[in-house]
């Protein structure tokens, strides 16, 4: 929801990025502020996710140009797990498996070190356990999943969704949601995207980066971004992902030459 | 002659005195078995790193130290071996620098355990020598073996567990091996027979009080009779500044099975030899493995599975984990004989190395010489997996956190395969903290 007086959360200007030496990112500006939904869509390898992943701080990526400000501080002077506690959450596109590593005593340490971090009291293995499993009701995941391996043999929506569970227990203030949707069936969809807005509130923002309007359905954005060759190239409301459905993305950010007229 | 071994020899001999102070027994075999292995003691030479054997462990600092004999062991109360009681385990022996404490244990007679035997070697051998004969040191020869010489010579004391035909025994058995004094060398030896169809579990555990430096040089034999099955969990976590040298000789019969799982965390220096002979058809053997080292520790696993007969499975998965300065070393030879057909044998090596300094040689060896045989064997080292380690950063989780986590995993792999589930907790404890002081 769009509140001319409410906080920047995150911004963005002239963000350059590179991954082994190749310029991915090349200019990228965005501002987000609390309460808003951000999409962001774009063709195949326009550098989406490599943008999700420098604001998370993955350290293949160099970050070779401009700035960016969460909630006033330099972003760059944080370690992967500051940002975390400070309240950058990433949903990974491609949610990595941690054979051995027990699901449930992970999402324990990771949900105790964000709430020491609060000042918060820890939960003990008994009750968190408690805790967890309201949180699974919401997302209608079933308690076994937190016996097995983190991300273990999971379907790739079952991933989506354990994904969605690290984001209610962590509760970030900045969410960014890499093709949640991609993977869910129809009813799973529904499910996750209603968890989200469940979590959605004046405070936090969420940028959803997506292919498809049918996400845009149930969480309806303040504003679609298009990116393209590494940078946002276009910004609209809602309506932009409706047009960009019927009319794909050929005719946004090119630059047109209008036949000079005699 | 080159110094060292002119070093070594006095050494031995050093090492041998005291052997004299032994009671003889009233058992010929048993005096001629002892004296055949000071025999041999006072021929054989310490292994060097020429020997390949040997290549990677330098016992020179052994050398360097001198170990006596324990004379008298002292005298433990119950507390003091509190924190190493099992709740599971009912039955259990304790030996403290090799001395059999009958306070403190709790052998099977006394549970009316109609047939079971878990007792000291010294006095059950006498009324029990037509059973012990054909297994005492017949598996952990010494011709070759300085260290099993050694240990013969000292044979008395020691842990005997002979399960009757058919006894599928319930409570896990527990083998205390506890060293208290400094500069001691003390010479554990246990004997585990299991009877035609008879099931056991069986816990070989070596702690220590504190952390001096002692010689540990065990010797286990292991008879497993047709259709039986011993598990046996050794767990080493002796004194970190300690040497431990460990012989352990597996004979199995006519589908007999045999489960391994070892660990090792302590000891500056160790060395576990581990020989599994499937001497029938049908036996299966599965032995797992983990060493979980730092600082300047040493840790060689040497292991064999000899595929003498057809129809025979084995299976190993060996784990290593060096953190400091730490050196890993795994030799696993698998030989598959003349005439075993239908082997089959899988045999993996997954290391992990913690630190730069660290080092892990492993080295898997197949000797085959049937032609229908199913033999896979792979050997990996490796770092944590950076993706792994961001994926938990990312949650907020520290470096240290992380890394902690993905190493504790990796090593209770192993860990989970001990049937016992108070030790497998209290392990899964220990590498925790263990991982958590190795960090950068
Ligand atoms: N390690 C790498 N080495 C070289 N190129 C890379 C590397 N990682 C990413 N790229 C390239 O960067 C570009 C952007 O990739 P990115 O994953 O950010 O795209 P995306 O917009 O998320 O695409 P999609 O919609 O398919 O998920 C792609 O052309 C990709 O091939
Ligand atoms: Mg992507």
């Amino acid at each position: 929801m769009i509140h001319q007086d409410s906080k920047t959360i995150l911004e963005v200007s002239g963000l350059r990025a590179a991954v082994e030496g190749v310029e991915i990112l090349k200019g990228v500006d965005l501002i987000v502020k609390s309460g808003e939904v951000h999409a962001i869509m774009g063709t195949n390898g326009s550098g989406k996710s490599t943008f999700a992943k420098v604001l998370a701080g993955h350290s293949a990526y160099q970050v070779t140009g401009g700035s960016v400000l969460f909630e006033g501080q330099n972003l760059f002077d944080l370690e992967p797990e500051e940002r975390a506690r400070a309240g950058v959450f990433l949903a990974f596109q491609y949610p990595i498996e941690i054979p051995g590593v027990s699901n449930s005593h992970f999402l324990r340490l990771a949900y105790n070190t964000l709430q020491s971090q609060r000042g918060k009291d820890e939960l003990d293995p008994l009750e968190f356990e408690d805790f967890v499993r309201e949180k699974m009701k919401l997302l209608e995941m079933n308690p076994n999943f937190l016996d097995r391996g983190v991300n273990e043999g999971f379907s790739g929506g079952e991933k989506k969704r354990n994904e969605m569970l690290q984001m209610a227990l962590l509760e970030p203030r900045l969410a960014i949601l890499d093709e949640t949707d991609s993977g869910l069936d129809i009813d799973a969809l529904r499910i996750v995207t209603n968890g989200v807005n469940k979590l959605a509130n004046k405070d936090n923002a969420i940028i959803l980066v997506t292919h498809y309007q049918r996400m845009l359905n149930y969480i309806e954005p303040d504003y679609v971004h298009v990116m393209r060759g590494g940078r946002i190239v276009k910004t609209g409301g809602k309506e932009l992902a409706l047009d960009l459905e019927t009319r794909g993305y050929d005719w946004v950010g090119v630059e047109r030459r209008v036949p000079a007229s005699a | 002659m080159s110094m060292s071994l002119v070093n070594s020899n006095s050494y031995l001999e050093s090492l041998l005195r005291g052997q004299p102070r032994l009671p003889p027994s009233p058992l010929a075999w048993f005096n001629q078995l002892r004296a055949n292995a000071v025999d041999h003691a006072g021929r054989l030479k310490l292994p060097t790193t020429r020997d390949e054997e040997w290549r990677f462990t330098d016992l020179s600092p052994l050398v360097r130290q001198s170990f006596q004999p324990a004379l008298a062991a002292p005298a433990l109360q119950a507390a003091d071996v509190e924190r190493f009681s099992l709740a599971e385990a009912a039955i259990r022996l304790v030996f403290v620098d090799g001395k059999y404490m009958p306070q403190l244990s709790t052998p099977a007679e006394r549970l009316g355990n109609r047939g079971l035997i878990v007792t000291n070697l010294s006095s059950a051998i006498t009324a029990n020598a037509e059973a012990i004969e054909p297994h005492l040191g017949q598996y952990a020869r010494f011709e070759d073996n300085l260290f099993a010489a050694l240990n013969t010579a000292f044979l008395h004391d020691g842990a005997l567990v002979m399960v009757p035909r058919g006894a599928a025994i319930d409570t896990p058995v527990h083998v205390l091996l506890i060293a208290t004094q400094p500069e001691v060398a003390s010479h554990p030896r246990c004997l585990f027979i299991a009877e035609a169809g008879s099931e056991i579990t069986i816990l070989e555990d070596y702690v220590s009080l504190n952390d001096a430096i002692y010689v540990t040089n065990a010797v286990t034999e292991i008879a497993v009779g047709d259709n039986a099955q011993i598990s046996h969990i050794r767990v080493q976590r002796d004194s970190t500044e300690a040497f431990h040298i460990g012989n352990c000789a597996v004979s199995l019969g006519h589908a007999g099975r045999y489960r391994s799982v070892s660990v090792a965390l302590g000891a500056r220096i160790s060395r576990y030899d581990l020989n599994t002979v499937l001497d029938a058809e049908g036996a299966e053997c599965a032995i797992d493995g983990l060493a979980l080292i730092n600082g300047r520790q040493l840790a060689d696993t040497h292991s064999s599975i000899d595929h003498a007969k057809p129809n025979c499975t084995s299976r190993q998965l060996h784990k290593c984990i060096a953190d400091g300065s730490a050196h890993a070393v795994f030799n696993g030879k698998i030989m598959v004989r003349p005439g075993a057909q239908n082997t089959d044998s899988a045999q993996s090596s997954r290391n992990l190395l913690l630190n730069a300094k660290a080092r892990i040689d492993t080295k898997p060896q197949l000797e085959i010489f049937a032609d229908d045989v199913k033999c896979a064997h792979g050997a990996t080292v490796g770092q944590l997996d950076s993706e792994e380690l961001f994926y938990l950063k990312s949650r907020g989780l520290s470096g240290a956190a992380a890394r902690n986590l993905l190493t504790y995993a990796f090593g209770a792999e192993i860990i989970d395969r001990i049937p016992i589930a108070s030790l497998k907790y209290r392990l899964e404890r220990t590498v925790l903290e263990q991982t958590k002081k190795t960090e950068p």
